[in-house]
């Protein structure tokens, strides 16, 4: 009776150590940049040539054009977006007390434009959208991402973790397969990445546009035959949090360039 | 006497034959639009360089650059660039014009490569001499397929 | 929606050559893809470019679908006096769009 007490208890113990320490030691914690290949890796450094600061620039105008009923801009209420947004993308997700849910990045800013604004609702991957936020990381680039996994975001983390875990689709992969146990290898021609969200929205060469790092989750669940969940599910927000947890240690790089 | 006398004319001849271009007409792929381009006219495979890189990350996105060595003026200017793609679509993938001369001869840009495949330039001088570069791309499909 | 950037340095010498970079936001649709539909997306890309200087052309390119999503140009000039470098872009839908930065010429 007792050696099963203690083994449930050792096991107990194991469940809540994994809770808190990572698959990827601290040291070990590696941009998806650190695995693309040179050109891809110059065009991201390139501060003119990086497409993404296409949207960048879009997001700035964005942010000062007034919008919706009361003709507020976001600069009407937050200022100027280098010291009002410095830090705001490297805490998300975020439990957000308004929406009584976590969001993400993408989730807080439409949710300003309809509420605070009383603008038109963006839709996920529009244009408007991914260009204010890409606007809003850019101003967090090389801050280190520092998210909250507790209280009431607990539970978020918890799903987001599990959903890494299991596996999916018709492959029966989990993302843990490749991006914990396999990084660093190659799959066909392309090394596989740790699978961190550091860098979105990014500017995918094979979109041959920006999108946002649900649009890459969706895109990597199709990669392994499984259903994508809506864009906006709550499981991609869970799994963007366990995400921003795991990646922890490493910056923001928004507008990030990746194949 | 004779003999080595002969043997050492020979070598002296071979002195003055002017160094073999890199690249050998042979070498540059068959492409259909280049020849109206070309008008039957001879193309030197030198001093134009095109840069490409060997494997590219993704066919969607593969940084190019062309790149001439001057002094130019008051000799020959470069007034036309010409880019030809060996298996994409469209085979004449762009054309750089400088209407008036300069004397840097530097582009860059981004191509679009639809697998692998030779690429070649032709530049035009104001006389109507024409230099050449190719180079050859591979391309890979992406690991995984993206629905999105 | 001619969204596009332009670089040149803030101090140019009088016939040095000078770098120009654009970056010009166009999707350069091939005419190749298909939508989620099955319904194939019409080809549209920047056929013409061309860069004045002072009002002179003094480059231009002709593109194609060969050119990468979202332009990308670096190219040089030499100037003589100060001015104005004038950017424009048609595509196949018609579709003009400019951008221009102002050059000070020194030395």
């Amino acid at each position: 009776m007792t050696r099963r007490l203690i083994l449930v208890a050792a096991i107990v113990a194991c469940a809540s150590a994994m809770a808190q320490t990572r698959a990827i030691a601290p040291a070990d914690l590696r941009s998806g940049i650190t695995f693309a290949g040179d050109d891809v890796r110059a065009m991201q450094e390139d501060e003119f040539g990086n497409p993404g600061m296409l949207w960048v620039e879009k997001g700035a105008r964005l942010w000062s054009e007034a919008a919706g009923s009361d003709g507020k801009s976001c600069a009407s209420c937050h200022g100027d977006a280098k010291t009002a947004m410095r830090g705001v993308a490297a805490r998300y997700p975020a439990y957000d007390r308004v929406q009584t849910r976590v969001v993400d990045l993408e989730a807080k800013i439409a949710d300003c434009r309809t509420r605070h604004q009383r603008a038109s609702p963006l839709a996920r991957e529009s244009d408007d959208l991914l260009a204010l936020a890409t606007y809003v990381a850019h101003q967090s680039r090389d801050l280190p991402i520092a998210v909250s996994i507790e209280g009431a975001a607990k539970a978020s983390f918890e799903r987001g973790r599990a959903f890494y875990y299991q596996r999916h689709g018709q492959m029966n992969l989990s993302c843990a397969q490749c991006h914990e146990q396999h990084w660093g290898k190659r799959l066909l021609r392309e090394t596989m990445s740790q699978g961190h969200g550091n860098a979105f929205p990014a500017y995918r060469l094979e979109w041959q546009t920006l999108g946002s790092l649900q649009r890459r989750l969706r895109a990597c669940l199709f990669g392994i035959r499984a259903e994508m969940p809506a864009e906006g599910a709550t499981e991609l927000t869970d799994l963007e949090l366990f995400l921003a947890w795991r990646a922890q240690g490493l910056s923001i790089e928004t507008p990030g360039v990746r194949r | 006497m004779n003999a080595r006398r002969s043997l050492l004319r020979s070598f002296g001849a071979l002195a003055l034959v002017p160094w073999l271009p890199a690249r050998a007409a042979e070498d540059v792929p068959d492409i259909p639009a280049l020849k109206p381009m070309l008008g039957g006219r001879d193309v030197r495979w030198e001093k134009l360089k095109l840069t490409l890189p060997r494997l590219a990350d993704n066919g969607f996105a593969v940084p190019m650059k062309l790149a001439m060595d001057g002094p130019f003026a008051p000799g020959p200017t470069v007034r036309t660039i010409h880019l030809f793609s060996e298996t994409n679509p469209v085979p004449d993938m762009a054309a750089f014009e400088y209407p008036v001369p300069v004397e840097r001869i530097e582009i860059d840009s981004r191509i679009r490569l639809a697998g692998t495949q030779h690429i070649v330039a032709v530049a035009t001088m104001s006389d109507g001499t024409l230099y050449g570069a190719a180079t050859e791309v591979v391309v890979t499909l992406a690991g995984c397929m993206d629905g999105t | 929606m001619a969204d596009s950037r332009v670089a040149v340095p803030g101090k140019i010498v009088r016939g040095q050559p000078f770098e120009v970079r654009i970056s010009i936001r166009h999707p350069m649709e091939t005419g190749y893809r298909m939508d989620n539909a099955g319904k194939s997306i019409p080809r549209n890309v920047i056929r013409s470019f061309t860069c004045r200087y002072n009002g002179d052309l003094v480059f231009s390119a002709k593109l194609s679908s060969g050119i990468a999503a979202n332009p990308y140009l670096r190219f040089f000039l030499t100037a003589a006096d100060s001015g104005e470098l004038v950017f424009e872009w048609v595509d196949d839908a018609g579709t003009r769009g400019s951008d221009h930065a102002a050059i000070t010429v020194g030395g």
